[in-house]
């Protein structure tokens, strides 16, 4: 009796953690609605809404992956840069689209890989490492773009983050909405079922008692930065959609959003805790508030400074939560 | 007794459920050194939080020189002249001596620090402790342990300590630098301060204090002159029952050896180890802090290297990595559970299972696997989804011996099993070790708690300096001379 009351009121930092921040965005999208029900309340906009979040979506997951890990990557911007800078280059020599795509997705993988061996080999900190990334891959996409816009021809790529013709209705998302979901699908049954997963969220909590247990700490994190930034290139692939050209300038504080979006979405800088699905939640947050403050025809500035007080009181809350009841 | 400098009545402090101190009576005199004994989870931390003015007691008063004395900040505290000298010491490692000093409390003309005053009274203080030969000057983390102790003492009677209190201060110190320490404690005496002495080493509480406290389950159970009062009866008091009860040992038969070292030695300690462990065998290794004896587990179980020497586990040769180690059938449970043992943000479930996950993971065949060895060792949490930072220390512990078995290991490697956990639960570890040992599993077990290990073990080899020296069948061995064999050639060196 004693006990299950107890269990009832301890459930409720549990439950926060997971709904907290579909809640947040109930009540962003809701506050938005009640101020301007004509223009934000539409399924257009929605729609637009959609795609404006699918590449810090996307690049979240990844994201996720690495700070639970205990880790953080500053170059995801730069990289989503030379993402569509490579992808550009392909198409111009006429590589298939979806071959031109995986070369895009290749090239994020293969700087996580570079980060990954940077961190485990040489044991730097991951703030470190990316913030030299940040650097040097932004350079590298300037100078494989020779400092401009690379054009390429028009493929179904750029179809990806159009918004739906009449006669595609039938997809309700565009497939670069899709994409997002089924991949938030598919790294949130990574985390939960695997034994990769798992150990993703043992490092993060304690690296030591990883150790400790046998897990190969140090394979692991050469992976977690691979796989992450992986998304990071479809990430990339998605930017590339959008733009339809190669922009080696592209994307520049875009890993600033996409921290923030994991951040509200309930995960902690230290490691050990994290969602996709509240990550994905926490980019959603962003965009709505976005739009919903354009809508309202709130000046760029006023939009910034509220997203900036989101993300503190993302971190209050946070805090909040894990108050230990002493 | 000399005159009454501070004292407390009835002090009681609680934390949600658990009653941390239940009624805690003591006295310091002017000039005294008072021990405060208990084992470890007796309270001794809490009621330093209280004293120091980090926590507010529920209910007692405190005097000090016969004024109510109730600080409710550590600072107002330390202005009132109660010190507290804690096991971390908290200096500013890069800064100089004479800085950490009067850190905090520097005496100021405008915004501009008065130096020559810094160094005057980091001066005072160094002459007052007998310590002028260190130079004001010097970057606290240039000096040794011992030193860094001293400075923080010179901080405290900087303020104007009446009393200081020093929480376990030898644990991290070498032999000679206890006999300065010692001296230093004598003199703040005669200058008329009252010492509260915190320790479960009863030798240094015979050595220095002129009465004891003890401190068993947050409440005092008894006190007395250390001069009258017998060894074993301070042991009973800090128990709390018959030892025969808390240890029980039950008829076992070693089988074959598991677990064999030769002349092992890893880059820095240990020096030299060897040993045999069978089946059936519970086998302690007893020594000083720092005399290499969780380097050598480490070493056995993968997590340092091995620089010579051979590890034989069952039929493998040579040193292996922990995952290695865990495949064989060998598991380790870390002596500090909170740094390295587990990981606390995780639930039960996952730390219990951490080093045994299937490729892919179903959490309910996780939880139900939790739930019985949550069950079968009286693990108290709400579940196996519980994180477990939020259990207690002796729960914590429970689990992290799960693990263990959970995994199904043959040979486990414990290091300081029961350290900081309450005597309920070490109870149950102890009792739980006998029936590993009964059902053919090998125990290897560190521990700085030397009747525990005269209670659960089989043979005891003590280490000094790096080298493990031949065990003893536990019936052969007291507690005399193992600090005898653990101090003896320390001396020597």
């Amino acid at each position: 009796m004693n006990s299950e009351s107890a269990a009832r009121r301890a459930d409720w930092p549990a439950l926060w953690s997971k709904l907290g921040s579909v809640l947040g965005l109930a009540f962003v999208v809701a506050l938005f609605a009640v101020l301007r029900p004509r223009t934000f309340l539409t399924a257009d906009n929605f729609q637009i809404m959609l795609l404006q979040t699918a590449v810090v979506g996307t690049a979240a997951l990844g994201m996720t992956m690495i700070i639970i890990s205990g880790g953080i990557d500053l170059s995801i911007g730069s990289n989503i840069a030379l993402c569509t800078v490579v992808i550009a280059l392909l198409l111009q020599q006429h590589v298939p689209p979806a071959l031109a795509a995986l070369g895009g997705i290749a090239t994020g993988a293969t700087c996580g890989a570079l980060i990954g061996l940077l961190i485990t080999r040489l044991n730097l900190t991951p703030f470190i490492v990316t913030l030299g990334m940040w650097g040097a891959l932004r350079g590298a996409a300037k100078g494989l773009a020779n400092e401009t816009m690379v054009a390429a021809p028009s493929t179904w790529l750029n179809d990806l983050l159009q918004s739906l013709r009449p006669q595609n209705r039938w997809m309700i998302f565009p497939p670069g909405v899709w994409l997002m979901l089924i991949l938030t699908l598919f790294v949130g049954a990574l985390l939960r079922y695997t034994r990769f997963g798992r150990h993703v969220f043992a490092i993060g909590s304690n690296e030591q008692t990883a150790r400790l247990c046998g897990i190969p700490v140090s394979r692991t994190k050469l992976l977690i930065y691979l796989v992450g930034l992986a998304f990071a290139g479809i990430a990339g692939v998605l930017q590339f959609s959008y733009l339809t050209v190669g922009d080696p300038t592209t994307a520049n504080g875009l890993e600033l959003a996409v921290i923030a979006a994991v951040v509200i979405g309930g995960a902690s800088l230290n490691g050990g805790e994290g969602s996709v699905f509240g990550s994905l939640m926490g980019a959603l947050i962003m965009t709505v508030v976005a739009n919903g403050c354009t809508k309202m025809n709130l000046s760029n500035w006023l939009q910034e400074i509220v997203t900036g007080a989101i993300i503190i009181t993302a971190a209050v809350l946070d805090r909040l939560r894990h108050r230990t009841p002493r | 007794m000399a005159a009454e400098l501070l004292r407390m009545d009835g002090v009681r402090k609680r934390f949600g459920a658990t009653l941390a101190l239940d009624g805690v009576d003591l006295t310091v005199g002017a000039g005294e050194v008072l021990a405060l004994v208990g084992e470890n989870g007796a309270g001794k931390s809490t009621l330093m939080k209280v004293l120091s003015g980090a926590h507010q007691p529920d209910e007692g008063m405190m005097w000090l020189d016969g004024e109510p004395y109730a600080p409710t900040h550590p600072m107002e505290a330390r202005r009132a002249g109660v010190a507290m000298i804690y096991q971390e010491l908290s200096l500013a490692r890069h800064l100089t001596v004479m800085e950490n000093i009067s850190l905090g409390m520097e005496p100021v003309c405008g915004p501009f620090v008065k130096r020559a005053e810094v160094r005057r009274r980091a001066v005072a203080a160094l002459a007052q402790l007998g310590r002028s030969d260190i130079d004001p000057e010097t970057p606290v983390h240039r000096l040794s342990l011992a030193e860094q102790q001293l400075v923080e003492i010179a901080r405290a009677i900087t303020v104007g300590a009446r009393v200081v209190v020093l929480d376990e201060p030898t644990s991290s110190l070498a032999r000679n630098d206890i006999e300065r320490l010692f001296e230093l404690v004598r003199r703040l005496k005669a200058q008329g301060l009252g010492i509260i002495y915190i320790s479960h080493f009863l030798e240094e509480v015979r050595e220095l204090s002129d009465r004891f406290t003890v401190l068993r389950d947050g409440r005092s159970v008894g006190s007395g002159n250390t001069d009258k009062t017998p060894n074993e009866q301070i042991i009973a008091l800090m128990v709390g029952r018959d030892v025969k009860d808390l240890y029980p040992r039950s008829t076992r038969i070693p089988g074959e050896a598991v677990l064999e070292l030769s002349d092992l030695a890893g880059p820095i300690k240990p020096t030299q180890a060897s040993l045999m462990l069978h089946r059936g065998e519970v086998f302690g290794i007893a020594g000083l802090i720092g005399a290499g004896r969780t380097e050598l587990l480490r070493a056995i179980f993968g997590l340092d290297p091995v620089r010579s020497g051979t590890i034989r586990l069952k039929l493998h040769i040579g040193p292996a990595s922990p995952a290695q180690q865990w495949a064989r059938g060998l598991g380790m449970v870390s002596e500090d559970r909170k740094m390295e043992g587990l990981a606390l943000s995780l639930s039960v479930a996952d730390n219990l299972t951490l080093s045994s996950l299937p490729a892919v993971v179903r959490p309910s065949a996780q939880a139900g696997a939790t739930g019985d060895w949550i069950s079968r060792l009286g693990i108290r949490c709400r579940g196996p989804h519980q994180k477990v930072g939020e259990l207690s220390g002796g729960n914590q512990q429970k689990v992290a011996m799960a693990r263990l078995l959970h995994h199904g290991v043959d040979v486990l490697l414990l290091d300081e099993p029961t350290r900081g956990i309450d005597v309920g639960s070490k109870a149950q570890i102890y009792q739980l070790i006998d029936e590993l040992a009964c059902a053919g599993k090998a125990v290897l077990i560190v521990s700085s708690y030397l009747p525990e290990l005269l209670g659960v073990c089989d043979r005891i080899a003590v280490m000094c300096k790096g080298r493990l020296h031949p065990a003893r069948p536990v019936f052969e061995i007291t507690e005399h001379d193992i600090m005898l064999e653990a101090t003896a050639t320390k001396e020597a060196a």
